[in-house]
């Protein structure tokens, strides 16, 4: 038997999926995920049922994977309870001790970590999330907003390398939203790791600068948002359009290399554009220039499924 | 022992309405007993026919149903354990922490209406009331141990339990004598026989097989807790 050493790093808070698949009976929930999470900010982004909580809860000691190994600077994270002095977790489910103030609440977290100075780092971490007010108040009393910050709160208590949050802006309002976008995005400025899920691309991309993109159970695109955006809105669209002279504005669109068919049908025009600002700007001109009205412009194909699927097909290419 | 844990499990158990679950069936021996007292029925027999009927034959198993699920079964249902669990503290003393909250209220309530009611009707006749306490306090560290681990293996905790309580203990003991070794219900007997001198009670299970077969029922039933919650799973919703 042999033993390997990892190699010596300086970076901490480096979460690595090693070839992870998780099933449930005979459904495949995560298929065969090879990913690392370094210090910043991560999205996990997917559609409901990716099995973006699955990967999570995986990454937080909940869970097993079925194959593969998932580690946290190189030590394994499954039955690992000394892993939670370095992890902050954020669970989805709303539920918390409702009997308990907010204070009471933290406080409680602060001393489960065995802190030296529980009651000031409880201080410290409802400060954070700006709970210091309601703090004295039974949770069962608060929004949904403040319970999320207040879990929020429990989570960064003993200061952790690593936070985990499941969908943590869900049933915030948007002021509450922003800024725990904003201390999100602090965090990890200063260095920590951290990964929040979400199906929301627009919620990612302002706070992310890393996007793991996770579609039907598979690693599906992985990489700088910008890079991500880019791919997203590159693919080919589809626009059906509805004009006073829709032949005449289809022999226009299909000269310009923007647009790969046109097709010409009762219902109007439907285009493929296969550059998609260059169309955009390309369509208005050119009825302007023609004196075609258009009656209607919509894309077919928006709906955040049909983006992640194209999204897949690429990164299998 | 945690005492954070053990913190919140209490206030959790006797916390506003959730308390008047542990209070209800101890408040109702008590009364009954009184009762008895007033039409004029107290005496040793009736009391040790009370005590083994209803304080070790329903209330016992029952107040062990609540508590011994009540502290772990409906935070894991709702998610709430994950507070307790997403800490550097190993499952197993959490199970431990778990198991004394849910033994000691057991114990408190049980074997407190235990002797007042058997005092109320035999005042101190032949260790009546004291080996029935007795009974009911060792009885409650055995309910507690394996309604926490049926709290931890099983999402229907209460109906397993019931169907334990009453039909194995309840039914099928009172017809097959061999059954009765095995159930926490006749090892509490046997500690009340031992300790009462009573004429009109003698327990079927010897204290040789009941003592040690309780030990090793509670023992296994927390190591066993202990491992299922090590390796519990969180499922996603999505």
């Amino acid at each position: 038997m042999t033993t390997t050493t990892s190699p010596v790093t300086t970076r901490q808070g480096v979460i690595e999926l090693a070839q992870v698949s998780r099933w449930y009976g005979n459904v495949v929930a995560v298929n065969d995920v090879t990913m690392t999470i370094g210090p910043g900010v991560t999205g996990l982004l997917g559609p409901n049922g990716a099995g973006k909580s699955t990967l999570l809860h995986m990454m937080a000691g909940f869970l097993a994977p079925s194959s593969g190994t998932a580690t946290l600077d190189g030590r394994q994270i499954w039955h690992n309870h000394d892993i939670y002095r370095l992890i902050g977790l954020v669970p989805e489910k709303e539920a918390v001790y409702g009997f308990l103030t907010g204070w009471q609440f933290v406080l409680s977290a602060a001393r489960l970590h065995g802190l030296d100075a529980p009651g000031e780092a409880a201080l410290r971490a409802l400060d954070l999330v700006e709970m210091t007010d309601a703090k004295d108040r039974r949770i069962e009393t608060y929004s949904k907003g403040m319970r999320q910050r207040v879990k929020v709160a429990a989570a960064l208590v003993h200061d952790p390398q690593v936070l985990l949050l499941d969908e943590p802006f869900n049933g915030m309002d948007p002021r509450q939203r922003l800024h725990l976008m904003d201390l999100v995005r602090r965090m990890g400025e200063a260095g920590r790791t951290i990964l929040f899920s979400s199906h929301i691309l627009e919620e990612v991309e302002r706070v992310a600068q890393h996007i793991e993109v996770l579609v039907a159970g598979r690693h599906a695109a992985s990489g700088d948002y910008r890079e991500i955006r880019r791919r997203m809105t590159d693919r080919p669209h589809l626009f059906r359009v509805r004009s006073s002279d829709d032949r005449r504005l289809a022999a226009a669109l299909i000269a310009d290399p923007s647009s790969a068919a046109v097709s010409l049908g009762p219902q109007g025009l439907e285009i493929q554009a296969v550059d998609f600002p260059r169309f955009t700007a390309l369509l208005p001109r050119i009825a302007r220039d023609l004196d075609v009205h258009l009656w209607q412009v919509s894309p077919t194909d928006e709906d955040l499924e049909s983006v992640f699927a194209y999204l897949i097909s690429g990164s299998s290419r | 022992m945690n005492g954070v844990v053990a913190e919140i499990t209490y206030r959790a158990m006797l916390g506003r309405k959730r308390i008047w679950l542990l209070v209800l069936l101890p408040l109702a021996l008590v009364v009954i007993a009184a009762l008895i007292g007033m039409i004029g029925g107290a005496d040793e027999r009736t009391a040790v026919l009370l005590m083994k009927t209803f304080a070790i034959g329903t209330m016992l198993p029952l107040l062990g149903l609540i508590a011994g699920t009540g502290v772990i079964a409906p935070e894991i249902e709702d998610g709430t354990i994950i507070h307790l669990l997403a800490k550097p503290i190993s499952r197993p003393v959490i199970v431990l922490t778990k198991f004394v909250v849910a033994a000691s209220l057991i114990a408190v309530f049980a074997g407190v209406s235990t002797y007042a009611a058997a005092y109320l009707l035999a005042r101190g006749d032949s260790g009546v009331a004291n080996g029935f306490a007795l009974g009911a306090v060792v009885g409650a560290i055995a309910y507690a141990a394996v309604f926490l681990l049926l709290g931890v293996v099983t999402r229907h905790a209460v109906t397993v339990g019931v169907i334990y309580a009453l039909v194995w203990e309840g039914v099928v003991g009172g017809y097959v004598p061999g059954a009765r070794k095995f159930s926490i219900q006749q090892w509490a007997q046997t500690v009340a026989d031992h300790v009462s001198s009573s004429a009109f009670f003698k327990a079927d299970v010897s204290l040789g097989f009941a003592l040690p077969a309780m030990l090793i029922v509670t023992v296994g039933a927390l190591v066993w807790a202990g491992q299922r919650l090590r390796s519990l799973s969180l499922t996603g919703d999505d």
